[in-house]
C-alpha cells in the first residue's frame, strides 16, 4: 500500500512539476531544487506544429503553454530517462545486464509528453522498449535498474527482466510484438465497464503496426467505443527493417481506417502533451478510440545485440541528434525565452547523473533473488502448491 | 567463426563447423539444388538473419528466394503454407518459436492436417524453422520449448538437432521431405563448433528423419535427450565413467516420429532409463517416452522406474541464479542416474 502511494505520488510530482522527493519517497532521492528567481519568465506560450489529421474536423491546439516549473520537470524526466538508458547500455556491455535490452534514448519526449497529459488514474501499456514508461508511471530508477540487473530489489523481484516491469495502472512491458494492443483495449473496456472516466493509452511501434491483432482490436474498439488512445511510436525501423519495406502504407495514423487519427511530432514534448490531451479528451467524451502516430527516433539499435548501423547511416543518427534531440529542443526553448539559466540545467544534469550512479550502485550490489523465490507467483490467491523441480526427487514449494 | 571455403575442403578430412554455419550450408545447398525452395521470415534477407543463420543468402539468391516479411506471423505463415500447397517448397522462419504461437493455427490446421483431410490430394511440403527453448536471460515469454506441443499433432514431423552434422543433415532432409516439418533449433548452440566428417560435407549428405543416434555406448543406464541437453548428457556420462558407471547416450534427433525402437533396444541392454529435456515435465517428451516404454517390449527389462529430468514447472525467471536453477544442470543428470541405479 505504501509502495503504491509512493508510486502514485512520484507520478503526480512529475506531472505537476512539484518537487519530487516529498516525504513519501523512501530511498532518499535528491530533491530537485527549483529556484524561483524573479527575473525568469514564469510562463511562455509556444507555437507547435499543426498535426496531420485523419477523419477529424479539428485537431489539438497549435499553441502550448509552458510554465517554468513544468519545463524544468519535463526536462528532468527526459534527462533521467536518457541517463538511465545510457547507464543500462554501460551495464549491458559489462555483462551485468543480460538477455534482452531495448533502449529508449531519443524517444523521451513521447513518454514525458504522454504522462504530462494524463493522470495517474489513467492506464498505460506498451511493448518491450519500456524503461522510460516504467519510470514515468512511477517506478523508481533504483527498482528499474535492479530489475535489469536481476536482483531482488527489482520491481519484479528480478523475475521479469527488462521487458516485464509493472506498476499500478502500468501493464508493462510486453515481449510479444503487438500482443499489448488487444490488452490495452481490454483495459479500456474495463474503464468503460466501470464508468470511471479513465482512458487507456496503448502504445505500439511501426513494426507492430503490421500485426493482424491490431486490426481486430481497432474493429472492436470502434464498434464498442472503447476509451482507448492507440499510440504508434514510429521510430522508422522495425528492428532492421525500414518502414517502407514493411508497410504498404506508412501513414500509421490512418491505419485505424474508420478510427480518427493524428500524426504528431514526437520529438517535441509539448506537441506530444497537447496531442495526448486532445486524444484523451476525445475518448473521455465517449467518442470512441483514436489513433495517434508519434514520429520519433531511437539512437540505439533495436536492442543491445544490434549495432543499429547496418540498415541506417551514422550520418542519419547524428543528424537527428544535432537537429531534433528532444531534450536539447526543450532546453533551447527555455533558455532562449529566459525561463531558466544554463547553470540550472547543468546543476540538474549533475544531480541526475548522481542519482543514476547511486541507483546503479544499488542495482549492482543488491543480492540476487533467493532460491526460495524460484517457484513462487505461479498462481494468485491460491493455497501453496508443490512444484516439480528438475527431477522427481526435487519437490519445490510455490506460494502466491 | 571462420570456416574454410568450399575449394579448400575437397581433399581435407573432418573440419570444424558451427551449428549456425551448418544450417546456412544446408539452406544454401538446397536453394541451389531446387529452385522451388525459398526462405521467408523476419530479418532473414537484408539483416542476414536475426541470429545470422541466413547470412549471405540474400546477397547470393536475391529478393525472389529470400524474403523479408513484416512482423505478421499469422499472415506470413499462412502465405508460406499457401505457397507450399501451390507446389513451392518454402522454409518459413520464426524468429523464435515463441512467436510461432501467433501462427500456430496455420501450422496445425492448414499445414499438418491437410494431406489427411484431402485424402492424399494436397501435400504441404513446408519447413517451419527457428530457435526453440531457453536462451540466456530472455525471460518467460521468450524461453518456452515447443517440442511437446508440436509433437502432439499427427501430420507434423518434428525435428530437434543437437550438433552441426545433425543440423545440416536433418535440415536438408526436412527441406526435401514432402510433409510439414517443424525444425527446432537452439540459439545457444548456434555458435558452437563441432567436427563434421568428410561425408557430411557432401552436398548430398542427409540424415534420415525419424532415426535416433547413439552418441555414446554404455551398459549401465540409457540417457535419452534432444537438442542442447545431449551435450549435458555426454558431460554427465564423462563424470559418471570415472566412477565406473557407463551411460549409453541417445540423441533423439527427431521427436516425431520418435525412434522408440532405438530406446527399447538400449533399455533391454541397460535396464535403466533416464530422459533429459529442457521443456516442462507435464505432457512432455520424457512423459511420452515413459508411456511408450511401458507399452512396449522393454518394460519388462526395467529394473527401476524411468526417471525424467526436465525444466522446472514454472515460467522462466530472468535473474541468472533463478534461471540456472530452472533448467537441468549436469549435476541433476548425475544425481538422477545414481538414484535410478540406486547407488
Amino acid at each position: 500500500m505504501k509502495t503504491m502511494l509512493t508510486v502514485i505520488s512520484n507520478a503526480l510530482c512529475r506531472i505537476t512539476g512539484k518537487n519530487v522527493g516529498a516525504q513519501t519517497v523512501p530511498e532518499g532521492a535528491r530533491v530537485a531544487v527549483t529556484r524561483n528567481f524573479a527575473d525568469f519568465t514564469p510562463q511562455v506560450t509556444f507555437d507547435i506544429k499543426k498535426c496531420d489529421l485523419h477523419r477529424l474536423e479539428a485537431g489539438p491546439p497549435v499553441k502550448a503553454e509552458l510554465t517554468r516549473e513544468q519545463g524544468l520537470q519535463y526536462y528532468r524526466t527526459m534527462q533521467m530517462v536518457r541517463r538511465v538508458e545510457l547507464k543500462a547500455d554501460q551495464l549491458y556491455k559489462q555483462k551485468i545486464i543480460r538477455g534482452f535490452c531495448h533502449l529508449y534514448d531519443g524517444q523521451e519526449a513521447c513518454a514525458a509528453g504522454i504522462e504530462a497529459a494524463i493522470s495517474p488514474s489513467d492506464h498505460l501499456i506498451t511493448a518491450y522498449r519500456a524503461h522510460g514508461y516504467t519510470y514515468t508511471r512511477g517506478v523508481s530508477i533504483r527498482q528499474i535498474l535492479a530489475e535489469l540487473t536481476g536482483r531482488k530489489g527489482g520491481v519484479a523481484k528480478g523475475k521479469g527482466g527488462s521487458m516485464h516491469m509493472y506498476a499500478p495502472h502500468f501493464y508493462g512491458g510486453n515481449g510479444i510484438v503487438g500482443a499489448q494492443v488487444p490488452l490495452g483495449a481490454g483495459i479500456a473496456l474495463a474503464c468503460q465497464y466501470r464508468g470511471n472516466n479513465q482512458v487507456c493509452v496503448t502504445l505500439y511501434g511501426d513494426g507492430a503496426a503490421n500485426q493482424g491483432q491490431l486490426f481486430e482490436t481497432f474493429n472492436m474498439a470502434a464498434l464498442w467505443k472503447l476509451p482507448c488512445v492507440f499510440i504508434c511510436e514510429n521510430n522508422k525501423y522495425g528492428m532492421g527493417t525500414a518502414v517502407e519495406r514493411a508497410a504498404a502504407s506508412t501513414d500509421y495514423y490512418k491505419r485505424g481506417d474508420f478510427i480518427p487519427g493524428l500524426r504528431v511530432d514526437g520529438m517535441d514534448v509539448l506537441s506530444v502533451r497537447e496531442a495526448t490531451r486532445f486524444a484523451a479528451d476525445h475518448c473521455r467524451a465517449g467518442k470512441g478510440p483514436i489513433v495517434m502516430e508519434l514520429q520519433t527516433y531511437r539512437y540505439h539499435g533495436h536492442s543491445m545485440s544490434d549495432p543499429g548501423v547496418s540498415y541506417r547511416t551514422r550520418e542519419e543518427i547524428q543528424e537527428v541528434r544535432s537537429k531534433s534531440d528532444p531534450i536539447s529542443l526543450l532546453r533551447e526553448r527555455m533558455l532562449s525565452n529566459n525561463m531558466a539559466s544554463a547553470e540550472e540545467f547543468k546543476e540538474m544534469d549533475v544531480e541526475i547523473r548522481k542519482e543514476v550512479d547511486d541507483a546503479a550502485q544499488f542495482a549492482t550490489s543488491d543480492p540476487e533473488p533467493p532460491l526460495e523465490d524460484l517457484c513462487n507467483h505461479v498462481f494468485s490467491n491460491n493455497p501453496p502448491l508443490d512444484v516439480r523441480g528438475t527431477h522427481p526427487w526435487s519437490k519445490l514449494k510455490s506460494v502466491s | 567463426s571462420w570456416t574454410p571455403s568450399r575449394k579448400h575442403q575437397r581433399t581435407s578430412g573432418p573440419v570444424e563447423v558451427t551449428v549456425r554455419d551448418a544450417l546456412n550450408q544446408a539452406m544454401d545447398e538446397e536453394l541451389e539444388r531446387d529452385e522451388r525452395v525459398f526462405l521467408m521470415g523476419e530479418e532473414v534477407a537484408q539483416y542476414d538473419g536475426a541470429y545470422k543463420v541466413s547470412r549471405g543468402l540474400w546477397k547470393k539468391y536475391g529478393d525472389k528466394r529470400i524474403i523479408d516479411t513484416p512482423i505478421s506471423e499469422m499472415g506470413f505463415a499462412g502465405i508460406a503454407v499457401g505457397a507450399a500447397m501451390a507446389g513451392l517448397r518454402p522454409i518459413c522462419e520464426f524468429m523464435t518459436f515463441n512467436f510461432s504461437m501467433q501462427a500456430i493455427d496455420q501450422v496445425i490446421n492448414s499445414a499438418a492436417k491437410t494431406y489427411y483431410m484431402s485424402a492424399g490430394l494436397q501435400p504441404v511440403p513446408i519447413v517451419f524453422r527457428g530457435p526453440n527453448g531457453a536462451s540466456a536471460g530472455v525471460a518467460a515469454q521468450h524461453s518456452q520449448c515447443f517440442a511437446a506441443w508440436y509433437a502432439h499433432c499427427p501430420g507434423l514431423k518434428v525435428v530437434s538437432p543437437w550438433n552441426s552434422e545433425d543440423a545440416k543433415g536433418l535440415l536438408k532432409s526436412a527441406i526435401r521431405d514432402d510433409n510439414p516439418v517443424v525444425f527446432l533449433e537452439n540459439e545457444l548452440m548456434y555458435g558452437v563448433p563441432f567436427e563434421m566428417s568428410e561425408d557430411s560435407q557432401s552436398k548430398d549428405f542427409t540424415i534420415p528423419i525419424g532415426k535416433a543416434k547413439i552418441e555414446r555406448q554404455g551398459n549401465h543406464v540409457t540417457l535419452v535427450s534432444h537438442s542442447r541437453f545431449v551435450g549435458h548428457c555426454l558431460d554427465a556420462a564423462a563424470v559418471l565413467a570415472k566412477e565406473g558407471i557407463e551411460c549409453e547416450v541417445i540423441n533423439l534427433r527427431t521427436i516425431r516420429p520418435m525412434d522408440v525402437e532405438s530406446i527399447e533396444t538400449s533399455v533391454m541392454k541397460t535396464n535403466h532409463l533416464v530422459t533429459v529435456e529442457g521443456g516442462w515435465p507435464q505432457f512432455g517428451v520424457g512423459a511420452e517416452i515413459c508411456a511408450r516404454v511401458m507399452e512396449g517390449s522393454a518394460f519388462n527389462f526395467l529394473d527401476a522406474p524411468v526417471t525424467r529430468v526436465t525444466g522446472v514447472d514454472i515460467p522462466m525467471p530472468y535473474a541468472k541464479i533463478l534461471e540456472d536453477h530452472s533448467l537441468p544442470q549436469v549435476k541433476d543428470i548425475i544425481f538422477s542416474v545414481k538414484k535410478t541405479l540406486n547407488v
